[in-house]
């Protein structure tokens, strides 16, 4: 059976982008574990002959034709961001690739 | 500075093992999952609509337009045209990717299986076979401030314009290329050039390099023997020239060459070019790279393309770049030297134009690789973009097979309709520029000449007809340089045998 | 004449054709009821009291020029606090959005004001509709009106709170998993998720892409067809909308009755887990319908067991990437980190680990496990499967039935706090709901009785086909007549606002 454990919680967070403290990272790995087995269950009756449904409605082929429409109002959508500068969204220091 | 091998010892040793990821923006009028406008430049995040910039409850919808773009793309490089595809969600986090997923397609792209025949400078053809063409969206820009200047390296923050952000982009994956051998830096560039062709000729994107339309992350890995299983690869991100691309894979041998040379390991990595350094540098290791639990894309529905719509796209697609070259070159009759620096300098549009106008082939190639090259580069410009027209240029030509304008004289009008003075002949006619053909006129300065130069008009006569020189100049000067000067020469030697 | 809010919203809407009660009159009935009681119930998260008013207003003008109007024109609606209304607090409950007013509006919100029903105010849900008792909110629970000790359901909690209170006779609900059905039944409300695509889902802050769908919460069924239909319809923002014209809905329920239907009991959703008194009503209800003139037959659904555990890959596989964008950059709360650098990617992580519940957290983490590198074929891709199961059970159910009927809930309303430690039981009241979900259905919940034990009401579900919401609506309104007034038994009813 797959479990989950404290470190898969851990490694999981940060690719979440969820800083979780060691308390969060113990009790939901413990949580989660329960609902994992139970969770299990589903490879009981999804054989491989069995084909995947992504959408409850199967529809195909919809799409917009290439007409520019109205823009959002800059100064509305900043007010909305947590920092702005020069009609743009500022932001703490990205750490460099190069 | 890591150490080189030289590039000789590189190749003799080592067999390259390239692959290209070229993606380019599609030139629709809207994003590829909302109908902001699609343009290039602008003041920041004014070009949004909610799906742009990722707001919560925003929706997608796909751009008609982008998918027949690529359609077009996978058709012209001889890919197959999946019956049915889909989005899928690659996630990550990154501040300039505004849902902090990218819409992009995964195990089922909208083309696969194709190739592209590339012709090398001396004429070989070089066949890369395509992987796969997929849709996908950009992503926004981050500027950052302070610090060393622009770089991200040591800045105090970034400032995000989300403009970019859904700008269609379709993304071409080479197979392996192999057999490239020493010749692997020349193929890359010599791809790249040819896939942007491709996309200026679909009239699919302006695929202007320089302006970021088209970026190739470029793979490099060697291995011993070419029966060898492939080395490790590095990819080296958002290489944006051509000359950068064949410099980045002839760096990326010399340095893997080096390493392996000495015993050592390739490291898988993202890599970067420097520009001003010509070389590559590692970039920062992620964490989280290649876990990007990519999931089908639940907000669209599968694009099952007709093949009534495939069909009728394939009928329409423009002849391409290299058969339109090999007919161009014979009709012309350009050897394959002329052809190539032709193709080099982006003229054959224009040559051809030029052509059509009722100029002979080699008197436009003439033009436009001579005088309007030179203006272009001292102009810092497009040679499509210098002030005067394919019809002009046809016209100028047409002044001088009549005799009417020698090529000095052909120049100097040149110059005044590029300077805007108008039409060749009005340039022509008021700089007053025509040959002299009135021979009363021509006679009197012949006369003049001769009567001034009696010493001169002696050496004539005992045979040394070298010394015509000394007559013709002045002659030339009376006239301003407007007489013909094989008529010169004839009438003074009319005159010296009466 | 002074404004009775436990008529319906159909009555109301009568009422204001005839001239005997304006717009404005009704909508300042709603605020001075919210104004009285909320304190206690907690329904809404924040109000609009002017929007809403000039609303009325407008309404009242233009009844007066005698302008052409939509039906339900000035009867006051609550919403959803996930639904983008621009210019007004859209928090999903959450302290990640606390404060956002969005720059746009849903397309049921622009419908909504098109057809100029006064929108009161945002209500209560557990935060990014996760749960089943509106008690994971940022803003702290809505308390039931049938007893105030108790959950008013979840994750629409408030809007099924805010009907059951009388506060409004309107309100709009989104069904993941079960979100509008679930809270219905634990407050006597009509609550319907419809075919999926059939409302738009444009401007809803998506919780799980595939599952999500806005649908009416009202106390009558006609109240609901009404309210479908006008948020109805196809949309070109939503890829998913269906394109197709929206039902007669109303006609079905006027037209309601079962000559020539066969209805199917669900074999599955019976027995253990589910209160004796919930199947006690079940099976009445059931009776009263054959002797409707309905056919009941019992149908086999075994994917139903499973469906539960798909819906748990699903549901937060897609929420783990939906509420990715949560990143403290573009909108919303933005923290830093209390040690270490701040950098885009600490403020991000901080962002998330502050602005998010526990319960978003553990769903965000599950889902990320779900979807990690390893895991798609096992978990993904297996509950897309049992997702094809459940359809298969479905079509070949409708193959014979029209409709299909089993309860709502297992349980009545328990008390606020009981299951907030136990994650697995709280998401056992889903087992009947979600299988609609995952197959795309339309499904209602509505109130058909009382229980013995407790007092508090029983809802009753119905089901059909996709894109048969007629059908539904027809099935629904014979229930409806073969029941008692549950919603207006509500303790809410009596009482009464200080003079």
């Amino acid at each position: 059976m797959l479990t989950i454990s404290t470190d898969e919680v851990a490694r999981v967070a940060k690719l979440a982008r969820i800083a979780l403290t060691e308390e969060e990272v113990t009790r939901f790995a413990s949580e989660l574990d329960v609902i994992a087995s139970a969770v299990a269950k589903v490879s009981e009756v999804a054989t491989p002959d069995v084909e995947a449904t992504s959408h409850p409605i199967p529809l195909r082929n919809v799409w917009r034709e290439d007409i520019a429409g109205d823009v959002l109002d800059r100064d509305e959508l900043l007010a909305g961001a947590p920092a702005a500068e020069n009609g743009q969204f500022r932001v703490p220091q990205i750490l460099g690739e190069e | 500075m890591a150490k080189l091998l030289s590039y000789e010892d590189a190749c003799s040793q080592f067999d390259p093992v390239l692959g290209l990821e070229v993606h380019v923006e599609l030139g629709t009028k809207t994003k590829m999952f909302d109908a902001a406008p699609n343009m290039s430049g602008g003041e920041p995040n004014t070009r949004l609509q909610p799906v742009s910039v990722g707001l919560p409850g925003s929706l997608p919808v796909v751009n008609k337009q982008a998918v027949e773009y690529a359609i077009q793309i996978g058709l012209a490089l001889n890919c197959q045209i999946a019956e049915t595809c889909r989005f899928a969600r690659k996630n990550y986090f990154y501040p300039d990717l505004a849902k902090a997923y990218q819409i992009s397609q995964f195990d089922e792209p909208i083309a696969a299986d194709g190739y592209l025949d590339v012709e090398l400078s001396d004429g070989e053809i070089f066949r890369v076979l395509i992987e796969r063409a997929h849709m996908e969206e950009d992503a926004g820009k981050n500027t950052h401030v302070g610090g060393a200047e622009g770089r991200i390296q040591g800045a105090d923050y970034s400032l995000v314009d989300y403009n970019r952000a859904g700008v269609p982009l379709v993304e071409i994956v080479t197979r392996p290329i192999e057999g490239a051998g020493e010749r692997a830096p020349e193929v890359a560039a010599a791809y790249v050039r040819a896939l942007r062709d491709i996309f200026q000729t679909l009239g699919v994107s302006e695929a202007r390099m320089e302006r970021g339309n088209v970026r190739a992350d470029v793979n490099v890995s060697l291995r011993t023997n070419a029966t060898d299983p492939y080395g490790t690869r590095t990819e080296t991100k958002n290489v944006n020239s051509f000359r950068a691309i064949e410099r980045t894979v002839r760096y990326e041998m010399r340095r893997q060459a080096a390493i392996l040379n000495a015993g050592g390991t390739v490291t898988q990595e993202t890599r970067h070019w420097h520009e001003d350094t010509s070389t590559t540098s590692a970039g920062r290791e992620k964490s989280d790279a290649d876990d990007y639990r990519y999931f089908p894309e639940p907000d669209l529905v599968p694009v099952a393309p007709s093949r009534e719509w495939v069909a009728q796209l394939r009928r329409n697609l423009p002849e391409l770049p290299i058969s339109r070259r090999r007919r161009l070159r014979e009709e012309y009759g350009f050897s394959a030297e002329e052809m190539r620096d032709v193709v080099n300098a982006d003229a054959l549009d224009v040559i051809e134009a030029t052509v059509e106008a009722g100029a002979a082939p080699q008197a436009a190639r003439k033009w436009w690789m001579g005088e309007l090259s030179r203006y272009a580069k001292d102009h810092e410009m497009e040679l499509a973009n210098v002030p005067t027209t394919p019809q002009q240029v046809a016209a100028l030509q047409a002044l001088v097979d009549q005799g009417k304008l020698n090529d000095k004289l052909a120049r100097q009008v040149l110059e005044g309709v590029l300077a805007g003075e108008g039409e060749p002949e009005t340039v022509m006619a008021d700089r007053g520029l025509e040959i002299v053909r009135d021979d009363s006129v021509l006679e009197a300065a012949v006369d003049d000449a001769m009567a001034a130069n009696p010493d001169v008009v002696e050496k004539l006569k005992g045979g040394k007809m070298k010394a015509i020189g000394a007559l013709i100049g002045p002659i030339m000067k009376a006239t301003r340089g407007q007489a013909d000067a094989g008529a010169v020469r004839e009438m003074i030697m009319a005159k010296l045998n009466q | 004449m002074s404004v009775d809010l436990t008529l319906s919203a159909l009555d109301l809407a009568a009422q204001l054709r005839a001239g005997t009660i304006t717009s404005v009159e009704l909508t300042e009935a709603c605020f001075a009821r919210i104004d009285a009681f909320d304190g206690d119930v907690r329904a809404f998260v924040s109000l609009d009291r002017e929007g809403a008013l000039a609303t009325a207003r407008e309404v009242d003008e233009a009844r007066t020029r005698g302008a052409d109007l939509h039906p339900l024109a000035g009867v006051p609606i609550a919403v959803k606090d996930n639904m983008v209304t621009r210019g007004q607090d859209t928090t999903c409950c959450s302290r990640i959005l606390a404060g956002w007013k969005p720059p746009y509006d849903a397309t049921v919100i622009r419908k909504l004001k098109d057809a100029k029903l006064p929108i009161v105010g945002k209500t209560n849900m557990d935060e990014f509709a996760m749960g089943s008792s509106t008690e994971h909110s940022c803003y702290g629970p809505t308390h039931n009106p049938w007893d105030l000790d108790r959950i008013p359901g979840g994750s629409g909690g408030g809007s099924a709170a805010a009907v059951s209170a009388f506060f409004v006779p309107l309100a709009l609900g989104s069904d993941t998993g079960g979100s509008i059905r679930q809270p219905g039944a634990v407050t006597g409300t009509v609550g319907v998720k419809p075919t999926y695509g059939a409302v738009s889902r444009y401007g809803l802050i998506a919780m799980a892409s595939s599952l999500d769908q806005i649908g009416p919460v009202t106390r009558t069924v006609a109240d609901a067809a009404a309210l479908q239909e006008l948020i109805g319809g196809h949309d070109s923002f939503d890829s998913t909308s269906l394109d197709e014209p929206v039902p007669a809905l109303g006609q079905a329920v006027e037209d309601a009755d079962l000559a020539g239907l066969t209805l199917g009991v669900v074999k599955q959703a019976s027995g253990e887990g589910f209160d004796p008194e919930v199947t006690r009503l079940f099976a009445q209800t059931v009776e009263r319908l054959r002797e409707a003139g309905a056919t009941v037959e019992e149908v086999d659904c075994p994917s139903f067991e499973y469906a539960l555990a798909a819906y748990y890959l699903i549901m937060p596989a897609e929420v783990s990437s939906n509420l990715a964008r949560f990143d403290g950059i573009r909108y919303g709360a933005r923290f830093e980190p209390d040690e270490g650098p701040v950098t885009a990617e600490t403020v991000m992580a901080a962002t998330r680990e502050k602005g998010f519940g526990d319960e978003v957290k553990r769903r965000l983490i599950l889902g990320t496990h779900v979807l990690s590198a390893g895991y798609y074929d096992a978990y993904y891709g297996s509950a897309q499967k049992v997702r094809t199961l459940v359809q298969r059970d479905l079509d070949n159910a409708f193959a014979r039935v029209d409709a299909l009927v089993l309860p709502t809930s297992p349980t009545t309303a328990f008390k606020l706090g009981e299951r907030t430690d136990d994650p697995m039981a709280m998401y056992m009241c889903d087992i009947a709901t979600i299988p609609a979900n995952l197959a795309g259905i339309p499904a209602m919940s509505l109130p058909v009785g009382c229980s013995g034990e407790d007092g508090l009401p029983v809802g009753f579900q119905v089901m059909a086909p996709a894109r048969q919401d007629a059908t539904m609506y027809r099935v629904a309104a014979v229930v409806e007549g073969v029941s008692d007034d549950v919603a207006g038994t509500c303790p809410a009813a009596a009482w009464k606002e200080a003079e």
